[in-house]
């Protein structure tokens, strides 16, 4: 290597060094905030670390954790995402399977409307599908997952259908040879195949899942208390009169901290996902 | 095999269609219908014809929003994607904590849209107060310049992992080629990486399109729309047109904007693929 390139080098790992500092610094420092008293945090003294005077250690977190509904919260948050990515993964890479598979108008008329349907926007339909699901009982946490399959199969499926069609039809067609039904034939010889598209779509949906906002809170029955992660925190500012920023940084930093840790798990995986995900569509 | 395959559609493809006629096809339907009505409830709905459209065309916020979206998307796409490609370019070099700096620049990415507004708002608005400006909530430029910077913090991370990809998947050998040749580096930028990494430009930029478009969460936490609707975005204007308003005619206005909103996501869509599909290169 040349001397320039390492000069170079040395200067980009200084200013990227320095960007990635500014790029946690807004996390860092809702961490700190979480730290201070309720009274010691506002619009003027944010970026002030916590001292002698403000510091509350983690009452903030008890406070959110006890009192202001956020294991509840995070219970359903937790349910709705695993439930719909287990059933969105599974009915979404089935149905691909079909439509790439299976050769007639039909199969072609749906993944025409798996696709348009990725493009529409929600709010097109977020009234329609808030009634539709209240008429339905699907707005409890544990029967909104059908309405996240209905909604995510668009995406979900084109890009099973996207890698399905460079998956080798002649394993199949062994496997059907050999007495293997289509049912066993996906299940045994398919689906391990799709193997890594099943973890890119499954982060894809999780990212979303987790994260989703307005789905949720026009879906699910409030006035049973059913509120994911998001509503809650949004909840912080919209009704509670006066805003609680204390419980409310602790409460962001709670949603956070599984984040981040899972991320940092699974980096690998989420990273080539997301390239993979891109790629394909 | 094909044949066999077939017999089992109620097993393959009926769970998701149900679910995507529940999810997605009726509601939308329903939607269409509802736009040309006036209702407060889906079971007491009034042909209305297309006084909902007029409405919705000659209204000066919805209009307002509208233009404030537009230039919305245009900057932020335009930031991100230049950022997002040199920070791509950089990291593919081989110097040390590459592989750090792009996990801590995706970061961003796995937080929701509510939390990260707020995140910045609170930020934000103590930069402005310890300047002695105005808070985001109180002047729209403030906040337009708030949401540019939010979304760049956001989606850098994610369109940098794309074009990474991109950049990596160029075969080594034009890269040699060229230096052999003696071609510079801005030559090599110009001459090969972009336009072997067009697929990934096109992808990054329908993203970033259709994502300032449709942006809702992240408007909602950082301004709320204040002041006075001015920097209200056009799903936060149909949210509003449909909750935040009493009244029997504001249902229908929502759904028609919606139905117009949906046409324009779909026209930006199919313009944005046609545009950058014929400058990819065949690799």
């Amino acid at each position: 290597m040349t001397q320039a390139n390492k000069i170079k080098d040395r200067v980009l790992t200084v200013v990227m060094t320095l960007l990635s500092l500014i790029w946690i610094y807004p996390i860092i420092m809702i961490f700190f905030n979480s730290l201070k008293k309720d009274t010691s945090i506002s619009t003027g003294t944010a970026f002030e670390l916590p001292n002698a005077e403000s510091f509350t250690g983690l009452s903030n977190y008890v406070d959110s954790i006890t009192a202001k509904g956020f294991p509840k919260a995070f219970w359903y948050s937790l349910v709705i995402t695993v439930m719909s990515v287990i059933l969105i993964l599974v009915c979404c890479s089935m149905c691909a399977w079909f439509i790439t598979r299976v050769h007639t108008w039909y199969s072609k008329a749906l993944y025409f409307l798996f696709v348009f349907s990725m493009v529409v926007p929600f709010q097109m339909l977020m009234f329609t599908l808030s009634a539709t699901a209240n008429r339905l009982q699907l707005d409890t946490p544990y029967t909104i997952c059908i309405i996240y399959l209905g909604f995510g199969a668009g995406l979900a499926v084109f890009m099973f259908c996207g890698f399905m069609k460079s998956v080798p039809i002649e394993i199949e067609e062994a496997a059907m040879i050999d007495g293997c039904g289509p049912v066993r034939t996906f299940f045994l010889v398919v689906m391990p195949i799709l193997k890594p598209t099943l973890i890119s779509v499954g982060i894809l949906e999780v990212m979303w899942l987790w994260n989703d906002y307005l789905l949720p809170y026009l879906v699910l029955d409030r006035t049973k208390g059913y509120m994911t992660i998001p509503i809650l925190i949004q909840y912080f500012r919209g009704s509670y009169g006066k805003v609680e920023m204390g419980p409310m940084m602790a409460s962001i930093m709670l949603n956070i901290i599984p984040i981040i840790i899972v991320y940092l798990v699974c980096q690998k995986h989420i990273i080539k996902g997301v390239a993979a995900g891109a790629v394909k569509g | 095999m094909e044949k066999t395959i077939k017999k089992f559609w109620p097993i393959f493809v009926v769970p998701t269609l149900a679910a995507f006629l529940v999810g997605f096809l009726w509601p939308f339907l329903q939607g269409l219908y509802l736009s040309f009505c006036k209702f407060i409830t889906i079971d007491k709905a009034d042909w209305n014809g297309l006084k909902n459209y007029i409405f919705a065309l000659t209204e000066t916020n919805f209009q307002h929003s509208f233009w404030f979206t537009a230039l919305f998307t245009i900057v932020s796409t335009i930031c991100i994607n230049i950022a997002a490609f040199a920070i791509a370019l950089a990291l593919t070099r081989n110097f040390k904590g590459t592989n750090t700096f792009r996990s801590i620049f995706f970061m961003p990415n796995l937080i929701g849209g509510i939390v990260l507004g707020y995140i910045w708002n609170i930020l934000l608005n103590c930069v402005l107060s310890l300047l002695g400006k105005p808070l985001l909530s109180l002047y729209a430029p403030y906040g337009f310049i708030g949401l540019v910077i939010l979304m760049c913090w956001q989606q850098i991370g994610y369109m940098m992992i794309i074009y990474i990809a991109g950049l990596q998947s160029i075969p080594n050998d034009y890269l040699e080629a060229a230096s052999i040749d003696g071609a510079s580096n801005w030559k090599v930028l110009w001459k090969i990486k972009i336009p072997n990494v067009m697929p990934s430009i096109t992808i990054c930029l329908f993203l970033s399109l259709t994502n300032g478009f449709k942006l809702f969460d992240q408007n909602l936490a950082l301004t709320g729309g204040d002041p006075n609707h001015q920097t209200e975005m056009l799903a936060l204007n149909i949210y509003e047109t449909f909750y935040g308003r009493s009244g029997a005619a504001w249902k229908g206005y929502g759904q028609a904007k919606a139905v117009l909103f949906c046409i324009l996501v779909i026209a930006i869509s199919l313009i944005q693929l046609r545009a950058t599909r014929s400058k990819e290169v065949q690799q």
